[in-house]
C-alpha cells in the first residue's frame, strides 16, 4: 500500500518533476495493484465486526444490569442504561445464598489453585530430570490417562468410596493435576533450567529439596504465575464437579449458584424474595438479578485478565510449540 | 557407567548384569528425593484416573455397592447390547454425531481465518487490541456464558428478539425450539472459543521465517497470494494436530454446555450421549447400564482418534505419534 502511494510524495529533488516515477514492474494488472488495499479494507472490516459481536453483549449486559427492565422489554435499551435502578445489585449483595456462593468459590478457588500448583510444580521438576530412573514410564503414567479415562459413572464411585461427597474435597482433588499444564511445566523446567546449575549446586552439596526449593522455584516465577493464573481461573469457573459430588446447598460454589438462578431461573431461591407483592415484581426483579449476577460474577476475571494477559498468551505458544 | 560397572563390591552379584541393576538401583536411591516430589501427582493419578479406569469393568458386570467394582456378578455385554437396542440408542449417537461434527466443520476454519487476518495487520496496537478482545470471552465460564444466552435470546425482553421485532419480527423463542440448540450452541463456542485458538494459529504463523515474506513481496506477490502460498502451508503441521485432537474429543467436548443449554423442549437435539450418561446413571442411578454408555462413547473416541492419526501419517501430515 505505501508502495503505491509514496510516489506522488517524494521530495521533487530526487527526480524531475516531469517524468512519472519509474515502476519497478510497470506492467502490473489492474487486479495485483488493487489487491492489497482491498485485501485491508476487507480485513480490517472483518476484524472491526468480530470486535462488535464480542463487545457489545457483554456491553448490552452491563447496560441492562442497571436498567429498568421494562425499558428493555419495550426495546429502548440500546447504548446507554434507561430508567437507572441498582435495585438488582442490591437484592445480590444482601442475598445470603449468593454471598455464600462467593466465599465458598474463593476458598475452593485458593485451596484447589494451591494444591494444583504445589503438586504439579514438584511432579514436573522431578520428571524434567534426566537422570531420573524411570522417567519415561512414569511419564507414560500421566500422558496415558490424557487418552484414557474411567468415565463419569466410576469417577463419581470413586469419590463416594473415597468418602469426599459433599465436602470441599471432593471439589478440589479429582481434577488437581491436568497433564496438559504438566506437559508445560515440565517443558518449561527442561528448557530453562541449566545442567551446569545443578552440577554446580551438588557439587557445593545441595540436596535435590534444596536445589529445587531455593534455586528451580525462584527461577521460574513467569511458569509459577502462568500456573496460578491458568488454575485460578479454572477453579473460579468450575462448576460440574460441584453438581455432581454436592449435596448441601450451603457448600455450594458461585458457579452452582448462578447456574440454579440463571439456567434453571430460581429466581425465587436468589432473592429472599418472600415480601414481593406479586408475580410481576418478583420476575421484573429476576431479571436484574440475573444480569447483575452475570456482571459480578464475571468482574473477578476482568480484574486478572490484564494481568495475565502476556503470561497466558505466552503459556499457549509454549504448548502449541510442545504439541 | 563404566566406572561403576567395573568397580564390584566384595559381596555384591557376581554377574555384570546384576550389579548393573545394583548399581541403578542405588543411583534411583541416592535420588529419592525425586521421588519424593513426584509422589503426590502420583497418588493424584492412581487415586483419580487409574481407579476409576479399573471401576469402569462394572459396565460388564451388575454393580451393587456392597460387593465393590470387582466383587460385583458379571454380566457380559448384556449392558452394552441394552443400550444398542433401546429406542434411546439411535437419537443419542445422532445427536452427538451431529453435534460435534458440524461444531467442528463449521469453528474449526475460523480462528485460522481470523489468525491469518491479524497476522497481516500492520498496526501493532491494532493488532494487540483485536487480539486482546477476541480472547476475553474465553475466560467466562460456561454457567455464565449459557446465562447469557438464556438472557439474549429470550423471546421477553431478550435483545435478539429486541432487534427482531425492531426489524419488524416475531420474537422467537430459541431455548424452546429443538432446531435452534445446534446454531446456538455452535455458535455461542464460536463466540467464545474462537479468539484463543486463534492464539495458538498466530504463535505458529511468527515461526515462519520472514525472508519466505520477503521474497515473495519482491517477486511481487500479493497478500493473499502469500497467505496462500506460505503462511497456510507453513502452519498446516499445526492445524492438522489440532484437529486430530479435536476429533478425538469429538465426542467429549463441551458436555458441561450441552447439560446447561438442555431444556425438556428441545431434549429432541440436545440429548448426547454424554448427558444421556449423566441423566441415567446420576439421577436415576442405573451405575452400570450408564458406565456401559459412557464406555461405549471413549471407544469410539480413540476409535476417530486413531483413525484419522493413521490417514495424517498416511497422508505425509505431521501425525501424534
Amino acid at each position: 500500500m505505501t508502495q503505491t502511494v509514496a510516489p506522488p510524495t517524494l521530495p521533487p529533488t530526487r527526480k524531475l518533476p516531469s517524468s512519472p516515477a519509474p515502476q519497478p514492474r510497470p506492467r502490473r494488472s489492474l487486479v495485483s495493484r488493487y489487491a492489497d488495499p482491498l485485501f485491508n479494507v476487507i480485513a480490517v472490516g472483518l476484524l472491526l465486526v468480530a470486535i462488535v459481536a464480542i463487545i457489545y453483549p457483554m456491553y448490552f449486559i452491563l447496560i441492562a444490569s442497571v436498567s429498568e427492565p421494562s425499558e428493555i422489554l419495550n426495546g429502548n435499551v440500546w447504548v446507554v442504561p434507561r430508567g437507572f435502578t441498582l435495585e438488582g445489585y442490591v437484592q445480590i449483595l444482601s442475598d445470603a445464598g449468593i454471598l455464600r456462593g462467593f466465599a465458598n468459590s474463593v476458598l475452593y478457588t485458593v485451596v484447589g489453585t494451591g494444591v494444583s500448583v504445589a503438586v504439579i510444580l514438584a511432579a514436573a521438576y522431578a520428571l524434567s530430570r534426566k537422570d531420573l530412573y524411570g522417567r519415561t514410564p512414569l511419564m507414560l503414567l500421566f500422558v496415558i490417562t490424557m487418552f484414557i479415562d474411567g468415565g463419569l459413572i466410576a469417577r463419581y464411585l470413586v469419590v463416594r468410596d473415597l468418602g469426599m461427597l459433599d465436602t470441599m474435597w471432593a471439589v478440589v482433588l479429582p481434577g488437581a493435576v491436568g497433564v496438559w499444564n504438566l506437559i508445560i511445566a515440565r517443558a518449561f523446567f527442561e528448557n530453562n533450567v541449566p545442567g551446569e546449575l545443578r552440577d554446580a549446586a551438588q557439587m557445593d552439596g545441595a540436596s535435590d529439596f534444596r536445589f529445587f526449593f531455593s534455586i528451580v522455584l525462584p527461577l521460574s516465577k513467569p511458569l509459577i504465575f502462568l500456573m496460578i493464573m491458568i488454575h485460578l481461573v479454572a477453579n473460579w469457573n468450575a462448576f460440574f464437579d460441584a453438581l455432581i459430588f454436592l449435596d448441601s446447598e450451603d457448600k455450594y460454589p458461585l458457579q452452582l449458584v448462578l447456574r440454579n438462578v440463571l439456567v434453571q431461573s430460581e429466581v425465587s431461591a436468589a432473592g429472599g424474595t418472600g415480601a414481593l407483592d406479586s408475580y410481576a415484581a418478583a420476575q421484573r426483579l429476576g431479571e436484574l438479578i440475573k444480569y447483575g449476577m452475570i456482571v459480578i460474577s464475571t468482574i473477578p476475571l476482568l480484574i486478572v485478565l490484564p494481568f495475565m494477559q502476556k503470561h497466558f498468551t505466552k503459556g499457549a505458544m509454549l504448548g502449541a510449540v510442545k504439541n | 557407567m563404566s566406572t561403576t560397572r567395573s568397580f564390584r563390591p566384595p559381596g555384591a552379584s557376581s554377574t555384570p548384569r546384576a550389579a548393573r541393576r545394583t548399581s541403578r538401583l542405588r543411583r534411583a536411591l541416592r535420588s529419592w528425593q525425586l521421588y519424593v516430589l513426584l509422589l503426590p501427582a502420583i497418588i493424584h493419578v492412581i487415586l483419580f484416573k487409574y481407579w476409576p479406569m479399573y471401576g469402569a469393568q462394572i459396565a460388564f458386570r451388575n454393580y451393587n455397592p456392597a460387593d465393590g467394582f470387582a466383587g460385583s456378578p458379571w454380566a457380559g455385554l448384556e449392558h452394552f447390547a441394552r443400550f444398542i437396542g433401546s429406542f434411546q440408542f439411535e437419537r443419542v449417537v445422532m445427536n452427538t454425531l451431529t453435534l460435534n461434527s458440524l461444531g467442528l466443520l463449521i469453528a474449526f476454519p475460523v480462528p485460522i481465518i481470523l489468525a491469518l487476518i491479524v497476522n497481516q495487520l500492520q498496526s501493532e496496537r491494532f493488532k494487540k487490541f483485536t487480539q486482546t478482545v477476541l480472547y476475553s470471552p474465553s475466560f467466562i465460564s460456561v454457567v455464565v456464558i449459557v446465562g447469557m444466552i438464556h438472557l439474549l435470546f429470550s423471546p421477553r425482553a431478550g435483545l435478539v428478539n429486541n432487534v427482531i421485532e425492531l426489524f419488524g419480527g416475531d420474537p422467537i423463542f430459541f431455548m424452546g425450539m429443538p432446531e435452534w440448540f445446534r446454531p446456538l450452541y455452535i455458535g455461542s463456542d464460536i463466540w467464545q472459543n474462537a479468539g484463543f485458538s486463534m492464539i495458538i494459529y498466530l504463535a505458529a504463523l511468527t515461526a515462519i521465517s520472514p525472508a519466505l515474506h520477503e521474497a515473495a513481496r519482491v517477486d511481487g506477490a500479493n497478500k493473499l497470494q502469500r497467505i496462500w502460498h506460505i503462511d497456510i502451508p507453513g502452519i498446516m503441521p499445526v492445524v492438522t494436530i489440532l484437529f486430530i485432537l479435536a476429533i478425538g474429543n469429538l465426542f467429549n467436548l463441551g458436555f458441561e454446555k450441552v447439560l446447561l443449554m438442555q431444556t425438556d423442549l428441545n431434549l429432541q437435539t440436545s440429548e448426547v450421549i454424554q448427558t444421556y450418561v449423566y441423566s441415567v446413571g446420576l439421577q436415576q442411578a442405573q451405575f452400570s447400564y450408564s458406565a456401559a454408555i459412557g464406555l461405549f462413547n471413549s471407544l469410539i473416541n480413540l476409535v476417530l482418534l486413531l483413525t484419522f492419526n493413521w490417514i495424517a501419517r498416511k497422508a505425509g501430515q505431521s501425525s501424534l505419534w
